[in-house]
């Protein structure tokens, strides 16, 4: 058992899952040498080589491209893209590529590549270093979509999305990346949550709230000041976007009957809006009101100096849980 | 310093001939190249022969089977039979190629039968075939995303210690394309084996070449580090001898090739396009002087190296394959409308689990009243 950042925990993933199968790659910018920007890739290169953690030119589109020439070989290319707002180079060769090669080729082919985005904002940082773009590849046929919320899941989930034989976009938190936890290593990945579960982080009768990556502590903190009020929140860690677990979704939301979905990301045709609707279809009638939604504007990312007021928190989500119980 | 070490280059200027690779002229007549030669059999040269008229009666019947409704869309390779035939001979076994959407003459000498290509012109499937059964892979249709794809496979190769090369196939306007010039990085940075085949055929659609670069498309590869050569794409010898030349530089560890085949797109881009309103018949007269395929015919009579029964027999092949495309092209069956679930995912997704089983259901719901109706009957 260690105490570990969910940063390292990414780190340990990446090793382990290094160690078990030669054919893992590690390639992006900057991943070699310096460890990545955020030092998640920190020693690899200087344990595995330059033959598999790859400092690659800058083009992320060349990452992604290169990434799925290489999967068609054999391999098993983990891509970092240094920030969330840098992967739309590569949006082509991950939306009409990536994911739909394998469907084009009547499933003759796999391409196991995993792309690891730091997501989200709240660390002070300038344009495109703070969006969360986990829609457009939730909407995008082909693609399985995680997001990691702690250093534990961050460990398992890194090893199980490389195991995949399908295209995984990994969300890693970066505002949590310094956030510590235990960590057991001599689980085994089978003994972990399969990668495309939900998993109720705090039950609770009054309401529920949905939250991934970044926002799941934000919840858990929500849920904590609800119940000083005696309220009690029941809180679902979603983990997969795409998939998604809707029998714990579901079950969750006929047993409190109100639904609260919170993420950074902007509202408008957002995870929020296929949660909403995808509940409101299957628990209709357990619902006493409707599903709300808790995100960032829809405006571009603002300023850090205003990233507080467009982020999602602790007092925006309690509002919309008390104008859920309102109704 | 002489200009030469300094890099500078001539640059022709338009309008004028172009400097390219060439074995064999427009007349049918073998010339001798100081870099570039070519060891080639009676055999060998009947064979190529051959493939190109085999492979320009392919296209013929595709776009005859376009036109009588029975394909969607065709994008003819008429005038390229040379630059894919050579290129597509030169490779070995173990190489890999990654085409367009129009490397049909590729596809035929890997051996992939043509009904796979029609498959997808008539809307069956996106591609399907096994691309590692000819090391063939899909037709990629978003211009120059093949070639980063070629390249990351190169670079595994390279990792494998294989002693083979990747060609990634692409056109004139593709090199406008972020991608190509990735690749072009990517490729030079990794010294990875593989061979960039530019087929210039002058026009992207409606655009012509000088839309998309202000030099000869070959002086680009020393930008980037590697060595471009331009070859006459009508001349399949030439290809041949350049190809192999680049391909085996590629094997042994020495990098990328950039090579430029400078040839014609003699029909429209697609069956969808109407080349008379963007260019002159006049244009397309000299190119057909310039016919990849003429040449090579009258160089087999002019030396006596075929005869006539040699020609009849190879008319009658043509024959019988064209009814093969033709009759496998008709008798494709549409797919079951519950494949489109299929091979989304390697690993079980509930989501297209369930959707499938709803629309099983909505769809047995016609059966019911099919079964119904027949009933009546």
């Amino acid at each position: 058992m260690a105490t570990v950042t969910l940063a390292k925990a990414v780190t340990m993933g990446l090793r382990a899952a290094m160690e078990a199968d030669p054919k893992v790659l590690v390639m992006g910018e900057d991943v070699g040498k310096l460890g990545g920007v955020f030092r998640v890739t920190d020693g690899l290169q200087k344990d595995f080589g330059e033959d598999r953690v790859i400092d690659t030119p800058l083009a992320e589109s060349g990452i992604i491209g290169t990434a799925i020439g290489l999967a068609l070989r054999g391999y098993r290319p983990v891509c970092e893209i240094q920030f969330d707002g840098f992967v739309y180079p590569a949006f082509d060769q991950i939306v009409s590529q990536l994911a739909k090669m394998r469907a084009r080729a009547l499933g003759k082919v796999s391409l196991p590549v995993v792309v690891r985005i730091p997501v989200g904002g709240g660390i002070g940082a300038v344009e495109h270093h703070s969006e969360s773009n986990e829609a457009y590849f939730a909407h995008t046929a082909g693609l399985r979509v995680v997001a990691c919320s702690n250093p534990v899941d961050a460990y398992f989930m890194t090893q199980q999305a490389i195991a995949s034989d399908d295209p995984v976009i990994l969300y890693e938190p970066k505002r949590r990346y310094w956030e510590k936890a235990d960590l057991d290593e001599s689980l085994t990945l089978e003994q972990a949550a399969p990668l495309h579960s939900a998993r109720v982080l705090r039950s609770g009768t009054d309401a529920t709230v949905i939250a991934y990556g970044p926002m799941v502590k934000t919840a858990m903190e929500a849920a904590t000041a609800a119940a000083e009020e005696g309220k009690e929140l029941e809180v679902i860690d979603l983990r997969s976007l795409s998939p998604l677990d809707t029998g714990t979704l579901e079950a969750s939301a006929r047993k409190t009957g109100r639904v609260v979905v919170v993420h950074e990301a902007p509202g408008f045709l957002g995870m929020g809006s296929e949660l909403a609707a995808r509940i409101t279809e299957t628990c209709f009638f357990s619902l006493e009101a409707p599903v709300l939604r808790v995100t960032g504007f829809d405006t571009p990312y603002p300023p850090s100096r205003l990233e507080e007021e467009y982020l999602p928190d602790l007092d925006r989500l309690l509002d919309a849980v008390d104008r859920s119980l309102a109704y | 310093m002489t200009d030469s070490a300094l890099g500078t280059r001539h640059i022709p200027t338009q309008g004028s001939e172009p400097e390219l690779v060439q074995l064999l002229t427009p007349e049918g007549q073998r010339v001798e190249h100081p870099t570039y030669s070519l060891q080639i059999s009676d055999d060998e040269l009947r064979g190529l022969y051959r493939d190109l008229v085999l492979v320009r009666r392919v296209d013929a019947e595709a776009t005859a089977l376009q036109r009588q409704g029975e394909l969607g869309i065709w994008a003819s390779l008429l005038g390229q039979e040379a630059a894919q035939v050579g290129s597509g001979r030169a490779m070995a076994e173990d190489d890999y190629a990654f085409p367009t959407y129009r490397e049909h003459g590729v596809a035929w000498c890997r051996g992939i039968d043509p009904l796979n290509l029609l498959g997808l012109f008539r809307g069956v499937n996106h591609g399907g075939w096994d691309p590692d059964e000819k090391n063939f892979h899909l037709y990629t249709i978003v211009i120059g995303a093949q070639t980063l794809h070629a390249t990351g496979y190169a670079m595994g190769m390279q990792k494998d210690g294989a002693e083979s090369a990747v060609i990634a196939y692409f056109g004139d306007g593709a090199t406008s394309q972020g991608d190509v010039n990735e690749a072009f990085i990517y490729a030079s940075v990794f010294n990875a084996p593989v061979v960039f085949f530019c087929q210039n055929n002058q026009w992207a659609i409606s655009e012509p070449i000088e839309k998309q670069t202000r030099i000869p498309l070959y002086q680009r590869a020393m930008g980037f580090g590697f060595p471009g050569v331009r070859v006459d794409g009508n001349d399949v010898l030439a290809v041949l001898a350049v190809t192999r030349a680049a391909l085996q530089k590629a094997r042994e560890g020495s990098g990328p090739t950039l090579i430029e085949a400078y040839t014609y797109r003699m029909g429209a881009h697609t069956t969808s396009d109407d080349p008379t309103r963007y260019r002159l018949t006049h244009e397309l007269e000299s190119w057909k002087l310039k016919d990849p395929i003429e040449r090579v015919k009258a160089y087999l009579v002019r030396t006596g190296k075929a005869d006539q029964a040699y020609f009849d027999a190879l008319e009658r092949e043509a024959d019988g394959l064209a009814a093969h495309v033709r009759r496998g092209c008709l008798e494709m069956p549409d797919p079951d409308p519950l494949s489109i679930f299929d091979h989304v995912y390697a690993e079980r997704h509930p989501l297209l689990e369930e959707e499938r089983e709803q629309f099983a259901a909505y769809l047995e719901t016609f059966d019911a009243v099919d079964a119904h109706d027949a009933g009546d009957r």
